[in-house]
């Protein structure tokens, strides 16, 4: 088999940022509503942006839905294995400091089995640019709860209701060293955007959070009908405190209409990198 | 013995990479001594007794040579960072003992199946689980071979001595880069906690070796990572050259992207492990003490091949007539070699033994029907020369 | 265990921080890298290495030294009360005891041995750190093991600039006290 084998030819009309996604890998396997399509053109769009030579990013994804998009953008991209990208990820990053490394992973992937590497890579400001898609459950296993799943939400493996607190992951980020610290949804584009360029463009480890619907899997299990239905809760309920300086209050719950999301730039603060 | 420039200094001049000359080292500091002459450029481990004196040595002396040393915050994280040191071009390396090893097994798998080259001292000790942390152990055998799921091909060298800990962790790079696999030195807490002379050569004597690198500039044509020559093993881009590669764990076709049917990972599992299966030969690496007209042959490896030397030449004196064969590459073992010495006749039985409790005795129950004896020790002591040479009278 | 003709184990006995594992790194050096001949040291690791009787062992052979530990040692130097009672069972009758004479209190039936004040003549000397190094000439005075030219050479090729003196006196009084213990 040869690789022009298999390529799609693009239409006459490319896209602006085609040159960063791997057209022929298209169409992609996520599910209609996913969050994660708008991560990595909000990826190839920063990458374009962020003024940094094309051929010096690089993608490192783990394992579940989010740790696909390393398949899709035209970077040298690696998708590890579950809960190591952060590892491995350094170990470029410390080999190559002119390498700009974007780690894009799940809630699961980077905060359950990933924890411990988490928790290092930001006490030691590794420079790395890292995306949380938090999509509340795991997707690709089919809606399992995990760490960020909110008290009483339904999961595969908590028929009843999730019980365990969830992990508030900016606090969480800031806490441990990250010098950088977002929380945005995809209802978001440019704030995202916005924030990951900055994370380029910032030497240590930067960290945003992304909320991203999940319809086929936790939405069906709670009751929000489709990723629009999400998005929709997004614009009601986010409050944007740029700053904010205390993020332990600031707790998704996703399930409760009363309660605020809040969103923004939280962290943003010098620090010198690992290694450098 | 002839004395060539003889440093043996404890603090070694920072910036030299190769410390040309005789020592008098310890064989973990030897195996740390090899990696970086060999050129490495990346360290990532935890430590763990007894093979910790590798990294404190790495940590020491790699910094001054422009490479990096990070300890990190486990073994999981140790093999990943690595491996990810090694799709940058690092020629990277990690230390550690059973448990540790037992961590790695995952993403040992991971840099089988995405080729990337990396070399990994365990130095054993007695196990399972803590077991007797500073004390000997020889049963990692197995497990290095078939630790992590699935079928692929590794590379695994035995030291007995200081001087092999040098010598075949030099090699394991070389090996490690030219097959694009992980390489382990599967050294045991005898050997590492050894001090005995080690004659480190000139730089180029070392021989080394570089990686097979893509042919085509970056924009040429797209870049097949996985679109093996005609050795089996494709050229490799790292990250940052500007060839757009993909890796991942996932079946995938040439391009490295997934391909998820049963023929492309039949494909592809086959030559994970054909590479090395069917290079064995040239892999293979052992010594042979006496066994041309031997009727009893001894296989040792490791440190109890110290014991088997003493105990084969012992019996010797005695007029017995006896021999040692010592796989020096426990994986692929060497058993073109241990055919023939069967095929010739001579040989009526084998003796194995090692620290475990018959782990390489399979290999050879495997290739024979001959009797083969069994000196077994669990672990925290190895097999000594009157233990042997007691089953070799016998 | 090894060829008795052609292999002489050293056994140094103490405690952590005496400096027992250096005095035998330094006879291995002599011998290996030095006299030409073939040298493996091993030493306790772990627990016992920090705080009970803690060994350090030298294997010298005009060959390769095939099985690496003593097994009954040939010398035994000690410095250490615990030390005598773990390691002197494992000495070969009739061979060379050395103990210090303020830290160990030999049994009644031990009869010849060399009683040397190695703290003592260490502090004499400056300090009472190298009294391991004192030690060590006693050692290489009473045997022969390896050659004086050897020992030092070791020792210069090995220790800190600012203890070359210091460690090359004490070796000096540990061979001078050997050599008055033969002559008497």
């Amino acid at each position: 088999m040869s690789a022009t084998e298999q390529t799609i030819q693009p239409a006459a009309n490319i896209h602006p940022i085609d040159r960063l996604l791997r057209a022929d890998r298209l169409p992609h396997i996520l599910c209609a509503g996913c969050g994660i399509g708008t991560v990595i053109h909000g990826y190839a769009n920063s990458i374009a942006a962020s003024g940094i030579d094309e051929n010096n990013h690089v993608c490192v994804s783990g394992i579940g839905c989010s740790g696909r998009a390393a398949g899709y953008v035209n970077v040298d991209s690696y998708h590890t294995t579950h809960g190591r990208a952060l590892p491995f990820a350094l170990g470029i990053a410390v080999h190559k400091p002119e390498l700009n490394v974007t780690v894009i992973s799940g809630d699961g992937d980077l905060t359950a089995i990933g924890g411990n590497h988490f928790i290092h890579a930001a006490r030691r400001n590794v420079n790395l640019n890292v995306i949380c898609i938090n999509n509340f459950n795991y997707g690709m296993t089919g809606g399992q709860v995990g760490p960020t799943t909110p008290i009483g939400a339904k999961g595969t493996t908590a028929p009843f209701g999730a019980v365990e607190r969830p992990f508030n992951l900016p606090y969480l980020a800031k806490a441990t060293g990250a010098i950088f610290v977002a929380r945005w949804t995809i209802l978001h584009v440019r704030e995202f955007h916005e924030a990951l360029v900055r994370s380029m463009q910032k030497p240590g480890f930067c960290f945003i959070e992304i909320l991203a619907p999940c319809p086929t899997s936790f939405g069906k299990s709670n009751k929000i009908g489709d990723g629009l239905h999400e998005v929709e809760i997004y614009r009601e309920r986010c409050q944007v405190q740029n700053g904010a300086p205390h993020l332990n209050d600031f707790d998704i719950d996703l399930l409760d209409e009363s309660k605020p999301i809040v969103v923004g730039n939280f962290v943003d603060v010098e620090r010198d990198a690992f290694m450098e | 013995m002839a004395a060539s420039p003889a440093k043996n200094t404890s603090a070694p001049e920072a910036g030299t990479r190769v410390l040309t000359g005789d020592h008098f080292m310890l064989g973990d500091h030897a195996c740390a001594e090899g990696a970086i002459a060999a050129g490495l450029d990346f360290f990532g481990g935890y430590p763990i007794t007894p093979s910790t004196e590798i990294a404190e040595r790495v940590a020491r002396r790699l910094p001054a040579l422009g490479g990096k040393f990070v300890q990190m915050e486990d073994e999981l994280g140790s093999i990943a960072a690595i491996i990810g040191a090694s799709a940058a071009g690092a020629r990277s390396f990690t230390a550690t003992s059973g448990p540790g090893f037992s961590l790695m097994m995952e993403n040992i798998g991971l840099a089988a199946m995405m080729e990337l080259p990396c070399v990994i001292a365990d130095v054993q000790r007695a196990s399972p689980s803590t077991g007797l942390p500073t004390m000997v152990g020889q049963s990692d055998i197995l497990q290095a071979r078939w630790g992590s799921h699935g079928d692929y091909g590794i590379i695994a060298y035995c030291p007995a001595s200081p001087q092999e800990c040098f010598d075949l962790t030099v090699r394991a790079f070389n090996d490690a880069d030219r097959y694009r696999v992980p390489v382990f030195i599967l050294m045991d807490e005898i050997v590492g906690h050894m001090t005995e002379r080690v004659r480190i050569p000139e730089p180029e004597d070392l021989h080394l070796i570089g990686r097979k690198g893509p042919r085509h500039a970056p924009d040429a044509e797209p870049f097949l990572s996985f679109a093996p020559d005609e050795d089996m093993i494709p050229p490799i881009a790292h990250a940052g050259e500007g060839y757009r590669v993909h890796m991942t764990g996932l079946t995938h076709d040439e391009r490295g992207y997934p391909a998820m049917t049963a023929e492309v990972h039949n494909s592809l599992v086959n030559r994970l492990v054909d590479k090395i299966r069917l290079n064995a030969d040239d892999i293979a690496m052992y010594e042979e003490v006496d066994t041309e007209d031997a009727d009893t042959i001894v296989v040792a490896f490791g440190c109890t091949a110290r014991s088997a030397r003493h105990a084969v030449a012992q019996a010797r004196d005695e007029g017995l007539k006896c021999g040692l064969l010592r796989p020096i590459t426990v994986w692929p073992f060497p058993e073109t070699r241990i055919r023939e010495i069967i095929e010739v006749g001579n040989v009526k039985r084998f003796i194995v033994p090692e620290v475990n409790l018959g782990q390489l005795r399979r290999e050879i129950e495997r290739l024979t029907h001959l009797p083969v004896k069994r000196l077994n020790h669990a672990g925290g002591a190895m097999p000594s020369p009157d233990e042997i040479l007691e089953l070799i009278r016998t | 265990m090894n060829s008795a003709a052609t292999n002489y184990q050293v056994r140094f006995g103490g405690v952590g921080g005496q400096g027992i594992v250096l005095v035998a790194r330094l006879l291995g050096i002599a011998a290996s890298l030095f006299d030409g001949k073939e040298a493996v040291c091993t030493q306790s690791y772990g627990p016992e290495a920090r705080g009970g009787a803690a060994k350090a062992d030298v294997v010298i052979s005009d060959d390769a030294v095939d099985y690496p530990f003593v097994t009954e040692a040939d010398a035994l130097a000690v410095l250490f009360q615990d030390a005598y009672t773990k390691f002197r069972p494992q000495m070969r009758p009739g061979g060379t005891l050395i103990v210090d004479a303020d830290l160990v209190r030999l049994s009644d039936e031990e009869t010849n041995a060399i009683v040397i004040p190695a703290i003592k003549i260490a502090e004499g000397l400056g300090s009472k750190i190298v009294a391991n190094i004192v030690m060590l000439g006693c050692l290489v005075g009473s045997t022969g093991i390896v050659s004086r030219e050897s020992v030092e050479e070791a020792i210069r090729s090995t220790v800190k600039e600012h203890v070359l003196d210091l460690d090359l006196k004490a070796l000096d009084a540990g061979i001078k006290f050997a050599q008055g213990e033969a002559a008497a």
